[in-house]
């Protein structure tokens, strides 16, 4: 599915009571999809395609918002939450924390739309995990 | 080296601007390069494979009916004894050692198309291989790639709009409120359904004449005529 395609479907779906909206973005010759789930429009999710792979992104905080301390320690955590956390991992992309998933890109929407919704409770569960780590 | 390695040692580095690409384009393409022709190899391989397996089964068969051949003939020879046809048993005896060469050459022409299959079938293996191989390496360079320029794109619209001004905590809390918020229009919302439920139940009451009755106009005429006649 082509990601212009999929903004459209995705507007109009709604799956496990979560309603999305959808911005296609495409500034610098990478097709970037735009996605937030119930209104978050703080935590948006960036969904680029590749020949091989779905890759949905969602940015957390910067390494600016850590204190140099307690960076290695929340580094740490990071990893190994990356387990038990369903779908999603954490990464790191530039000086911003990320958590992301990948999906093959035969997916389906609903798969899709799963995925979306996941990693969108992910990273408000996330925030809210590591919040202490936060400057404000 | 690794793509992953060279990856690695990158972003150890702190290799994040934008366009500085951390694999050359050069080895993109001779990656790819190596899969063409990692592909075209193994096509090659797989139609001669298919060939040498065809003449495999027709050898095995030209061998077997030899066999089947020199049984047959092995009877006629010892039926040609029995009737103490010396000649004609020699004759026979003959033509079975004719087989038994023929049988000979077949066997190795069956040998060497054996080989050849094991070989081609290792040959498909390796370009297999070698394919997924390549093919997982590139698929990291060009995540690597598209993911940079996403992030590109994604800067942009992030520093157009507000979400770029907004600390994570702030986020945080914005996106509780507004889940508290919208916990509270669902309570709300169930509130005022519990609340329409007991409307119509009461409706119900009244109209079967229990609860609270409404007023009628033949009782305030009533009420009014009580007074009177006081």
């Amino acid at each position: 599915m082509e990601l212009n395609e999929l903004s459209i479907k995705l507007s109009q779906y709604e799956t496990e009571g979560a309603s999305f909206e959808s911005f296609f973005i495409n500034n610098v010759g990478q097709e970037v999809l735009q996605v937030i789930v119930d209104g978050n429009d703080e935590l948006p999710i960036f969904v680029t395609r590749t020949e091989e792979q779905i890759l949905c992104i969602c940015y957390l905080f910067t390494e600016h918002e850590i204190s140099v301390e307690k960076q290695a320690d929340l580094n740490a955590s990071l990893l190994r939450l990356n387990v038990p956390m369903p779908l999603s991992a954490f990464a790191k992309i530039d000086d911003k924390y990320a958590i992301f998933g990948a999906l093959s890109t035969n997916s389906t929407l609903e798969q899709l739309g799963h995925e979306i919704v996941t990693l969108s409770a992910n990273a408000i569960d996330a925030l809210e995990a590591i919040s202490d780590y936060l400057t404000e | 080296m690794s793509i992953l390695k060279k990856l690695f040692t990158a972003v150890k580095g702190g290799v994040n601007e934008v366009g500085e690409g951390i694999v050359d384009a050069n080895a993109i393409r001779i990656f790819e390069q190596e899969i063409r022709d990692a592909q075209g190899a193994l096509s090659d391989a797989k139609g001669s494979l298919t060939e040498v397996m065809a003449k495999e089964i027709q050898t095995t068969r030209a061998i077997k009916a030899l066999d089947e051949d020199i049984t047959k003939h092995e009877s006629y020879a010892a039926q040609a004894l029995d009737k103490d046809e010396e000649a004609l048993a020699l004759e026979i005896a003959e033509k079975i050692a004719q087989f038994e060469q023929e049988k000979l050459e077949q066997q190795q022409v069956l040998n060497t198309f054996s080989s050849s299959v094991s070989k081609l079938k290792e040959q498909i293996k390796q370009a297999e291989k070698t394919i997924v191989e390549n093919q997982r390496q590139l698929s990291m360079v060009k995540t690597t790639e598209s993911v940079q320029k996403a992030t590109m794109a994604v800067n942009d619209t992030m520093t157009s709009g507000n979400s770029a001004m907004t600390s994570a905590k702030q986020s945080l809390e914005r996106i509780k409120q507004r889940q508290l918020d919208r916990q509270d229009q669902l309570d709300a919302a169930q509130q005022l359904a519990d609340e329409s439920n007991d409307n119509s139940l009461n409706d119900k009451m009244r109209a079967a004449g229990i609860g609270e009755e409404a007023t009628k106009g033949a009782d305030v005429l009533a009420r009014i005529r009580a007074k009177q006649n006081k």
